[in-house]
């Protein structure tokens, strides 16, 4: 909402010196917050005063145009008395005509500095002003003609023009429709001073009689109240008076003829929209009901549009004139020569208008207001100080036809108790300042201690005692609400999966890990890049109705597309050495059952609350890796060394140990990994995830580096395994006995399995087996490796000896003989 | 007097004279002071104390020498001997100091060699920086909620006072999932914390939720579909919004510093009456709105910065999540963590955050 101050110091009358940075400060503490200032004229500076033609010479050019060599009088503005020589472009105007004429020393919006110039042959010493050159609107059609009165020839004509005022351009909440006005300004600026104010909705205005147009509302829910009056003999060529189509302009509206802008003039001044027709193009008496479906209604804006069986309709005998309260129609719209007008002040139910315009995507300044609610008491004002406006500048004459069906609403009454501000606020609020400022903002006001509360008919939006607890708290002043520490109980600080979160990124940063944070957003081609079947789960994801890109309408179900989007943008950027890490959601529909809409005057019940939750999706949180370039770099100390497979199984190994938690390693199969570079992830039978070598296929498709090494896991699914409570470790100090074997086995045998293998055959005895080299080559023989393990022997209550310590170590041996048809090397 | 004997004869003594036990000794001083490393002072010290040294062998003839001379014999070799010994010890020492002396010059190296030998890791500020809020509260005694981010629409909206019909509700700009008539969305705000804590816990309830929503906002320097909020909410008897105040002002403080306070402005939110807006004394210009007579680019000159909103909670909220709003009032906020790293660290575009550059992340180390 733009207000232009000169505008709300015509209802209120504010304190002397008051300046508009305060008014706009007071404002914004009594919640109409301060978007902007503006003080528009300021840019114009310099001589710009009341000229009057003398001569006006056309002069054809060669460029085809005709340009006007005029000499003007402006008085002594340019100090000598002369006729000032001017060169003007605009044919609108005939010698004896008063124009606007700035003069050279003059500076106009946009910084444009006017001096003598020659132009055309001449040398033309200033310059005749069209209205948009003033920054007075967008008419360029021709140089502003003053009427006879507007000045003698070198008189400023600033004042003439409206050209200086201030603006203050408010943001409105929804609970504030009555603050889309300048009566609603003036009403808090006359709050916050403490000022006297003056409505502009009261007047006097003529009884409702049967001699009105003829109006039915089948609706009166949708359409409490219906005002209509009709003035004849309007002059569709009268202009629009210079402050009204400036106070339009400045409000941020567009001054279209003089009919319009009575309409929107009144509409900012009151803040009730209304709507005028041209009464000649009216076919029968109005009624107003809800559309039927499938309806159709050309709209003011040359839209056809298809109404629904919710939509309130103005009709005539030839069906939809309006959609009501959103927008008229274009049969009935007002022209350039309409001279009978019915002016329709109607007052609708908000939720209908809300509707109807998310509906249609309309939005208008009407809809603005009636969707917010307006004030139902003053249709029969509003529609007065229109017709008051048509016969005073457009020359018409009223009908003595006053129409009003229904009658507005009554106010709720609210009882609230007077303690009830202070309790909430934790201000100290008496019982008399609570009823004094409930009467300042309009409300009427019973009772000491409880109290009945009637708000006014333009706050609509107050209901509860919470709502006037605002209305006293905000004119006492938020500022005055002291400062105070809850008393909280005792906290049991984070929670234990709280702790761990933490303790997975700060393992991961301390192992050189970068986090990321990417966006959810998906679509199907990210699948198709990561090679994923046809059939494999994550492409079963959760659609979005309403994407900002097509391209991507599914919340993923994997953290593999934004982190190796991260990994290219980064490479992209010459960042080639890369650990990255991610730790979010994603989303795993179930297909499950609607969440329902519950009441909201009641708990849920615990049924209820239990469908609610069944019916979102799965979204455990998953870790993801991604690794590329060298995971240590080269330098003095001698060569890097690169990325590996094997890096992300060994962080998720480190963060699983953070945790307390063993992970096994299994050989694995998933896209998008390399197929032989892949592992599974475990903890016991539950599989966490994957991790290892990225397809090179993929590392291709996605443009990263080739062997870039990736891991997945759910976190979720991990986390429930940590160690809440690590029980003390018991350990033997007797001597350790080791034992190496090699072992020559397939190159396929995964050699967690035979490390398994050993551990399990090694008995009581065994402390650890730790492979220490894998080894293949011709005295091995194809397709064969060589396994070295380190073995750990200790007992904990004596030396082994070392008849013990070989039998153990053949034991293993013998395992791992017999499960994989290992041979031992001497 | 003999002179020693290499066949040795105990039996054929001469008690030593004077001079010569002087003369074993200087030369044994002789050597000691001229060996030049430990292998030589080794040497000197087999040849000049050992026991086929002269003076060794002196020493043991003194039992054969009459008993007269014995005494004086004995008291001059003893000396000489001492003398040696004592000289010995000293020279070992020296030589031991210069030998390590000169074994750590050699090895000296260029310490300023080892360059980023290690990648550097790093958090994610957002992350540090809800982790460093979260940890402001729970030293208060409050808890840490959580909820999902794809949520019901129930309690997205219709639990926090925003019917179907609510003008607000446009404001929100909500992802919706498909089919709609499923009623899920992506959550627009962490208030839905809200009412999932007080439907899952009875008063008092003192929490505080960091976390990931999602609009329908284009992305730009501004604007992003997915940003971080952090909610806080307290239901308990007799809680006021000057409760509200006095957490707000030590949050403030706890992240921008010492004398750091909050204003309050109406505002509206459904779920909140009153409503207010938070705004934050400018940690920068310290509300003056000038830093070195330039308007301060951190406030713009307002002197204060846009934090957030909250508000008391409204009665019709806690009706709908169970609580008895006769017995018990509360409070809630609500601030954007990309906000407040924003200004609080100067960061320009958004897209910083989300677009995963590691120079960015590793900047802001791994806590905030
Ligand atoms: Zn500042």
């Amino acid at each position: 909402m733009r207000a232009p101050v000169s505008w709300i110091r015509e209802y209120v009358d504010l304190p002397d010196g008051l300046s508009t940075e305060d008014l706009a400060a007071k404002l914004t503490a009594l919640g109409l917050k301060l978007e902007s200032l503006t003080y528009p004229g300021a840019d114009v500076t310099g001589p710009l005063v009341v000229g009057k033609v003398l001569t006006k010479e056309p002069e054809p050019q060669k460029n085809g145009k005709t340009i006007n060599w005029c000499t003007v009088d402006v008085g002594d503005a340019n100090g000598t008395g002369e006729p000032q020589g001017i060169v003007c472009g605009a044919h609108n105007f005939e010698p004896g005509d008063l124009v606007v004429v700035v003069l050279p020393g003059a500076v106009l919006p946009g910084g444009f500095e006017i001096s003598a110039r020659k132009t055309y042959g001449h040398v033309s010493a200033g310059m005749i002003c069209s209205a948009r050159e003033l920054g007075l609107g967008d008419d360029h059609t021709g140089i502003i003609v003053l009427p006879p009165d507007a000045g003698q020839p070198g008189e400023s004509v600033r004042e003439y023009l409206h050209l200086d005022d201030e603006v203050i351009e408010f943001e409105i909440n929804p609970d504030r429709a009555y603050a889309l006005s300048l009566r609603g300004v003036a009403r808090e600026a006359a709050l916050g001073f403490d000022a006297p104010y003056t409505d502009p909705a009261a007047r006097d205005v003529p009884e409702p009689n049967a001699d009105g147009y003829p109006v039915l509302v089948e609706d009166p829910e949708g359409c409490p109240v219906f005002v209509a009056r009709t003035v004849t003999g309007f002059d569709p060529a009268a202009p629009t008076p210079r402050w009204m189509a400036r106070r339009i302009q400045l409000a941020g509206m567009r001054p279209i003829s003089l009919a319009v802008d009575v309409t929107n003039y009144v509409m900012l001044e009151l803040g009730h929209p209304i709507h005028g027709y041209d009464l000649d193009r009216l076919q029968g008496p109005i009624r107003v009901r809800r559309a039927t479906e499938g309806e159709h209604l050309t709209t003011l804006d040359d839209a056809d549009r298809v109404l629904s069986a919710q939509d309130l309709v103005v009709t005539d005998d030839s069906g939809p004139i309006g959609l009501g309260g959103v927008m008229g129609g274009a049969t009935t719209e007002m022209s350039g020569s309409t001279t009978r007008i019915l002016v329709e002040v109607a007052s609708w139910d908000p939720v209908s208008m809300f509707r109807t315009g998310k509906r249609h995507k309309l939005t208008s300044e009407a809809g603005k207001r009636n969707e917010r609610g307006v004030d139902p008491t003053i249709p029969e004002a509003a529609a007065d100080r229109v017709v008051e406006l048509l016969v005073q500048y457009g020359g018409a004459v009223a009908d003595p036809g006053v129409t009003k069906v229904g009658e507005p609403p009554a106010s709720p009454s609210i009882r609230i108790a007077a303690s009830l501000p202070a309790r909430v606020t934790g201000m100290e609020i008496g019982a008399d300042t609570v009823a004094e400022n409930l009467t300042a903002v309009g409300c009427s006001v019973d009772g000491t201690e409880d109290l009945v509360v009637v708000p006014p008919p333009w706050r609509r939006d107050i209901t509860d005692p919470f709502d006037l607890v605002e209305e006293v708290a905000r004119i006492v002043g938020y500022d005055n609400v002291p400062s105070v520490l809850p008393p909280a109980p005792a906290g049991r600080g984070l929670t234990f999966t709280q702790q761990l979160r933490r303790r997975v990124g700060r393992t991961l940063a301390g192992a050189g890990y970068v986090e990321v944070l990417t966006f959810p957003f998906v679509g199907t081609e990210a699948f198709d890049s990561l090679e994923l079947a046809e059939d494999d789960p994550r492409r079963f994801a959760l659609r979005l109705a309403n994407p900002l890109s097509a391209e991507a309408p599914l919340m993923t179900t994997t953290l593999l597309p934004g982190i190796l989007e991260t990994v290219a943008r980064n490479t992209g950027r010459g960042n080639d050495d890369l650990a990255l890490f991610e730790v979010a959601t994603v989303t795993l529909p179930h297909g499950g059952p609607a969440a329902p809409i519950l009441g909201v005057d009641r708990r849920p019940s615990d049924g209820e609350w239990d469908d609610l939750n069944k019916a979102l999706p799965d979204q455990p949180l998953h870790l993801v890796l991604a690794l590329a370039g060298d995971r240590e770099p080269s330098g003095w100390w001698g060569a890097g060394r690169p990325v590996a497979w094997s890096d992300p199984i060994d962080s998720i190994r480190e963060v699983a140990a953070a945790l307390g938690v063993e992970v096994d390693v299994r050989t694995g199969k998933q896209a998008p990994w390399h197929p032989g570079r892949c592992a599974e992830l475990f903890v016991g039978e539950v599989s966490l995830g994957y991790a290892g070598e990225l397809h090179p296929r993929v590392c291709q498709a996605l443009g990263v580096p080739a062997r870039t090494a990736i891991a997945e896991i759910d976190l979720t699914a991990l986390l429930a395994h940590a160690v809440a409570v690590v029980p003390a470790p018991e350990f033997s100090t007797y001597p350790v006995a080791k034992e190496d074997v090699a072992l020559v086995v397939g190159a396929d045998v995964p050699a967690e399995e035979v490390g398994r293998a050993l551990r399990e055959g090694a008995g009581a005895l065994c402390e650890s087996v730790r492979l220490f080299d894998v080894y293949r080559g011709e005295q091995i023989g194809e397709g064969r490796k060589s396994l070295a393990f380190a073995l750990r022997f200790r007992a904990p209550d004596r030396t082994l000896t070392e008849a013990e310590t070989g039998a153990a170590r053949d034991a293993a041996v013998a395992v791992a003989v017999e499960r994989f048809g290992a041979e031992q090397r001497a | 007097m003999s002179g020693p004997n290499s066949s040795y004869d105990p039996v054929q003594v001469t008690p030593l004279g004077e001079e010569e036990v002087f003369a074993m000794r200087d030369a044994a001083l002789a050597a000691i002071a001229a060996a030049s490393d430990l292998d030589e002072l080794k040497r000197v010290r087999s040849e000049h104390a050992g026991d086929r040294s002269p003076l060794a062998l002196a020493n043991r003839e003194i039992g054969a020498l009459p008993p007269a001379a014995r005494k004086e014999t004995g008291a001059r070799v003893g000396q000489a001997r001492g003398a040696v010994n004592q000289a010995l010890a000293v020279r070992q020492a020296e030589l031991e100091a210069e030998a390590e002396e000169r074994m750590l010059v050699d090895e000296t190296v260029d310490v300023t060699l080892p360059w980023d030998r290690t990648p550097r890791g790093a958090r994610h500020p957002i992350t540090t920086m809800s982790e460093r809020i979260a940890d402001i509260f729970v030293a208060m005694g409050w808890e840490v909620a959580e909820g999902p981010l794809v949520e019901a629409e129930w309690l997205n909206f219709d639990a926090l006072n925003l019917g179907p019909d609510h003008p607000a509700r446009t404001m929100q700009d909500t992802f919706w999932t498909e089919p709609a008539e499923n009623h899920v969305v992506l959550r627009t705000h962490t208030s839905p914390v809200q009412a999932r804590t007080m439907l899952t816990r009875e008063p008092p309830i003192y929490v505080v939720c960091p976390g990931r929503v999602f609009r329908t906002d284009e992305y730009d320097a501004t604007h992003s579909p997915m940003f971080h909020q952090v909610e806080g909410l307290v239901v308990d008897e007799g809680i006021t919004m000057a409760h509200l105040k006095g957490s707000l002002d030590h949050f403030a403080q706890a992240i921008f510093g010492e004398g750091i306070t909050t204003r309050f402005r109406p505002s509206y939110f459904p779920f909140t009456e009153p409503s207010a807006e938070v705004d934050l004394v400018c940690f920068v210009c310290r509300g003056s709105g000038l830093v070195d007579e330039a308007t301060c680019r951190t406030c713009r000159g307002e002197g204060w910065i846009e934090w957030g909103g909250c508000g008391v909670v409204n009665p019709r909220v806690l009706v709908a999540c169970g609580v008895d709003a006769e017995r018990y009032t509360g409070f809630a906020f609500g601030m954007g963590i990309d906000r407040t790293l924003m200004f609080r660290h100067g960061v320009e575009d958004l897209r910083s955050f989300f677009e995963g550059d590691v120079r960015f992340s590793r900047a802001f180390g791994t806590e905030i």
